[in-house]
């Protein structure tokens, strides 16, 4: 993933802020990030849209390397936001960061 | 068993067709990496897809498009591919495959896939020139290389068959069956429908010979002809023996493996030599052998299984049905249907429309099937064979389907004059053209490989049937529908009755202890799994289970039904429909406060407050004061009601009395899916009770109970379970049948199927007529509702969250 340009590393939550299998909504002033964990404790930013219609991809179903939408469960790739097949579509993704416990996402300054 | 040169040990498979590569990819699903795996095949191709050589041959299909997995498949999963190989021999004691070309494979377990070889009878001039069999796509070319105007001869209508003889004679051939048999397809059909193939098939062009035997083939060095034995002639250029398979053993039985008809395998398809298993149609199990395709698969997906060294599943067997499609008209098959001595037989026939359908009942129960010219009905009724169901009051409609006038998801009959662009499954907007595609163009064979990579059935499930239907007309020849043993999603193998009852004999108390002891194949789950088994944790353990959040759905985590636009309604409970002057001010304050966009009465008698943004939801919840609604669980929804002896003229019971204490004794109650109630006071049945999973209606003497209708997607009216005198005699009788659903229903069926799969006799047995269960379920009932807690006042008190708040970004940055 290439690391836009004009962002930097913002805090936005710790680890534990984020359940296990589940994502929690992170509000910036250029929209709301979903920010997903997996069984693995590996943490993903993505836009909370799905391409399909919009739906909040932090109250998904998270499991491996995907995210179902909790509206009409489209499966989304967490490392790259595509839409799995038969799906398209595509959602922006977020660097992420984890110092310890603490989680950070790469933002527009 | 590791190979100490290798590290892996080394699994040979002998046999590269349909059954075997669909072991190896099941092995290659369930434990990647597991073996160095080599396959020899005789055919010098890839894997492909011979149930499609009928269209090849018909010129409707490319063979490009029936190769299921090309040379670059085989490369990218590592196996080595000795295509065009043909195996000579094994030595089991040294446990080596010597191939023709003097290539020699050592393995630690043998896969064989050895498949059939067509049966040729001795008769003279079998050897001719211009004499074959129909099995590989060379045969097919070598039919496709006939002049047009040539005239061919098919030994044999069965289904292979015609299959060939339609082929031919798109090739515009002069085309003639002979079939030992008075008529044809003996094996799927009486004589009555056969009449009806038959006139369809000489319309077509093709001759027939019907009783006819050959005697011997003509010719000097090619074929020219054949004579029967009623003396007659039939000249010919090319004659196709299509009169059976017979299993491929002799390699098996050189190397001294028990073989009887087939190669003899037990319950997990392993051969008498524990080192090497078998599937396919060179198999024999329990002294059957299969020649379709949907056994095999069956077979090879509990090889594998064993090969990973999972050994859990079983074979037990296939009972078949023939679903396929002749030249064009429709034939389901399965069964006894020739009926006899202690059968009845039901049947219709509309030789003009080209319509026959036949039942053969035995003991009340369907023992056969056989529909012609419209098969809509095969999928309902070999669900009935199936599950050897009492069809007694089924009978004035078994012909007619399950219910009437819902053309668009029984099915019809209209599955092969629907246009491409017709839509099967409304949910995904996905048409018939597009499943038809995906099909041919991806070699699906299931209806779950449909749903995976068309997404059609994926939803509601209601157009499942009409998938069925375009499988069995697309994949034609021989597409068999088997009764597969369902698994509860793709992580894992095992049944939802599989996984209860490892629940409860392993004391499971959490998701995340089934996933870890049943070895799930995904850690983390998926929507269909993880759902389903927080709940059935919950209900085996009602005071121990440790509740999941995350293996939730949203509405369930959040206690709110989320909206189109991410937003939520809410919706209070109010018992039996029954509110109060100050209740609905307060409702009305709260929607003005928090500037609800709509406020709207439900169809369960409740209000709803409509577009509640999350992070206003606990504030709501404090600020209205009132027990949530459920009204987005699986769980208990309402009790709707009419008015009743308190107002209404006709009343003769209380039933909003009823409504209110029903509510109050079942609610939080969670359940496989939602759960709707309703209670009338006279027969007038104003609050709809007959169309509810328990409903009930007052008469003068006490109240009728009906369980088990539904008004939503199907339609049906509920079952009179029992009447009784009392209000508390209703109350003990509702939670008896609540904890009997909750119990045995699977998450997400609904009280309507669960019955019609149960029955309703074994309710009644377990509810009404023996008062020691009733007891026992109405308070293990009782027991699983007193660890309930009211879930929004459990948020605003702390001891859930919902996480209504979102995250805010710090004001450092790194």
């Amino acid at each position: 993933m290439s690391v836009p340009e004009n962002t930097v590393w913002k805090e936005v939550a710790t680890l534990a802020d984020i359940p296990a299998l589940g994502g929690r909504v992170v509000a910036t002033e250029g929209g709301e990030i979903a920010l997903l964990r997996n069984e693995r404790d590996e943490v993903y930013a993505l836009d909370n849209r799905c391409p399909h219609k919009g739906g909040p991809l932090a109250e998904g179903t998270v499991s491996g390397d995907t995210v179902y939408c909790p509206l009409h469960n489209w499966r989304i790739d967490l490392k790259h936001g595509q839409a799995r097949d038969p799906d398209v579509g595509c959602v922006r993704t977020w660097p992420v960061r984890l110092e310890g416990e603490r989680v950070f996402v790469r933002l527009p300054e | 068993m590791n190979n100490p040169v290798y590290g892996r040990p080394r699994l040979v498979m002998v046999g590269n067709g349909m059954a075997g590569m669909r072991a190896v990819e099941e092995l290659l699903a369930m434990a990647p990496g597991h073996y160095d795996i080599t396959v020899f095949g005789d055919e010098p191709h890839p894997n492909y897809n011979r149930i499609l050589l009928s269209p090849v041959l018909a010129r409707e299909m490319a063979f490009e498009d029936t190769i299921l997995n090309d040379r670059a498949w085989y490369h990218a999963h590592g196996i080595t591919l000795h295509a065009g190989q043909a195996v000579t021999r094994i030595d089991r004691a040294r446990r080596l495959v010597h191939a023709a070309d003097g290539t020699v494979e050592r393995y630690d377990r043998l896969l064989l896939a050895l498949g059939s070889t067509p049966y040729v009878p001795a008769i003279s001039g079998a050897q001719l020139d211009g004499v074959m069999t129909y099995r590989t796509i060379e045969d097919v070319r070598a039919m496709q290389a006939l002049p047009a105007g040539a005239r061919a001869v098919v030994i044999g209508g069965g289904l292979l068959g015609l299959e060939a003889a339609y082929g031919l004679l798109t090739q515009g051939a002069k085309v003639t069956v002979v079939h030992r048999n008075p008529w044809l397809l003996d094996r799927q059909m009486d004589r009555v429908g056969a009449d009806l193939l038959q006139r369809s098939l000489i319309a077509r062009g093709l001759c027939l010979c019907l009783g006819a035997e050959t005697e011997a083939i003509t010719g000097d060095g090619h074929v020219q002809g054949l004579r029967l034995k009623d003396g007659r002639t039939l000249d010919a250029d090319l004659v196709v023996f299509a009169v059976g398979i017979r299993p491929r053993t002799a390699l098996a039985r050189a190397a001294g493996l028990h073989c009887d008809r087939g190669i003899v395998v037990d319950d997990t398809l392993q051969t008498f030599d524990p080192r090497i298993y078998a599937v396919g149609e060179c198999v024999q199990h329990r002294g059957l052998t299969y020649g379709l395709v949907a056994p095999l698969f069956e077979q090879a997906k509990v090889a594998a299984n064993h090969l990973a060294q999972y050994g859990r599943l079983r074979y037990t067997g296939s009972l078949a049905s023939t679903k396929l499609k002749v030249t064009g008209v429709g034939l389901f098959s399965a069964g006894d249907f020739t009926g006899g001595a202690g059968c009845e037989e039901v049947s219709l026939l509309d030789a003009a429309g080209g319509v026959y359908k036949k039942v053969v009942i035995r003991d009340h129960k369907l023992a056969g099937i056989l529909l012609y010219g419209d098969t809509a009905l095969g999928p309902w009724l070999f669900q009935l064979l199936r599950t050897g169901q009492d069809v007694s009051a089924l009978r004035d409609h078994l012909l007619f389907g399950e219910t009437t006038g819902d053309v668009r998801h029984g099915g019809g009959r209209a599955i092969d004059h629907m246009p491409e662009a017709a839509e099967i499954c409304g949910c995904n907007g996905i048409n018939k053209g597009t499943i038809v595609h995906a099909i041919r163009t991806r070699g699906l064979f299931t209806v779950d490989d449909v749903r995976r990579c068309t997404k059609a059935s994926a939803s509601c499930g209601s157009c499942t049937g009409l998938v069925e239907q375009i499988l069995a007309s697309t994949l034609g020849g021989l597409y068999e529908a088997t009764a597969r043993k369902r698994s509860l999603c793709a992580c894992t193998d095992l049944t939802h009755d599989e996984i209860r009852d490892a629940i409860v004999t392993r004391k499971l108390l959490s998701v995340r202890a089934v996933f870890a002891t049943l070895e799930w194949k995904a850690a983390g789950g998926c929507p269909t799994c993880r759902p389903a088994v927080n709940y059935y944790v919950r209900c085996a353990w009602p005071a121990e289970a440790i509740d999941d959040p995350q293996a939730r759905l949203v509405n369930e985590r959040v206690h709110a039904n989320i909206q189109k636009d991410a937003t939520y309604s809410v919706i209070p409970r109010l018992y039996g429909g029954v509110t109060t002057p100050a209740e609905l001010k307060r409702i009305a304050e709260v929607a003005e406060r928090y500037q609800v966009p709509m406020v709207k009465i439900t169809g369960g008698q409740r209000i709803d407050l409509l577009g509640v943004k999350k992070q206003d939801l606990p504030a709501i919840w404090a600020d209205l004061g009132m027990p949530s609604g459920h009204a987005y669980g699986k769980a208990l929804r309402t009790c709707k009601s009419c008015v009743g002896t308190e107002f209404c003229r006709f009343g003769t019971q209380d039933s909003t009395h009823l409504a209110i204490t029903l509510e109050k004794r079942l609610e939080r109650m969670w359940s496989p899916h939602k759960v709707k109630l309703a209670a009338s006071g006279c027969p007038r049945n104003c609050a709809e009770s007959t169309i509810k999973d328990f409903g009930v209606i007052g008469v003068d003497s006490g109240w009728e109970i009906y369980v088990g209708g539904n008004g939503g997607m199907k339609l049906r009216a509920g079952d009179l379970l029992s009447k009784v005198a009392s209000e508390d005699e209703v109350v003990e009788l509702a939670e008896a049948f609540m904890q009997l659903y909750r119990k045995e229903a699977y998450y997400l069926e609904r009280t309507a199927p669960w019955i019609e799969r149960v029955g309703l006799d074994h309710i009644k047995a377990m509810t009404v007529e023996n008062s020691e269960s009733r007891k026992q379920l109405a308070a293990e009932l009782r027991h699983a509702l007193s660890h309930e807690e009211d879930p929004w006042a459990a948020a605003l008190s702390g001891h859930i969250t919902i996480h209504a708040q979102p995250l805010r970004v710090a004001e450092m940055t790194i």
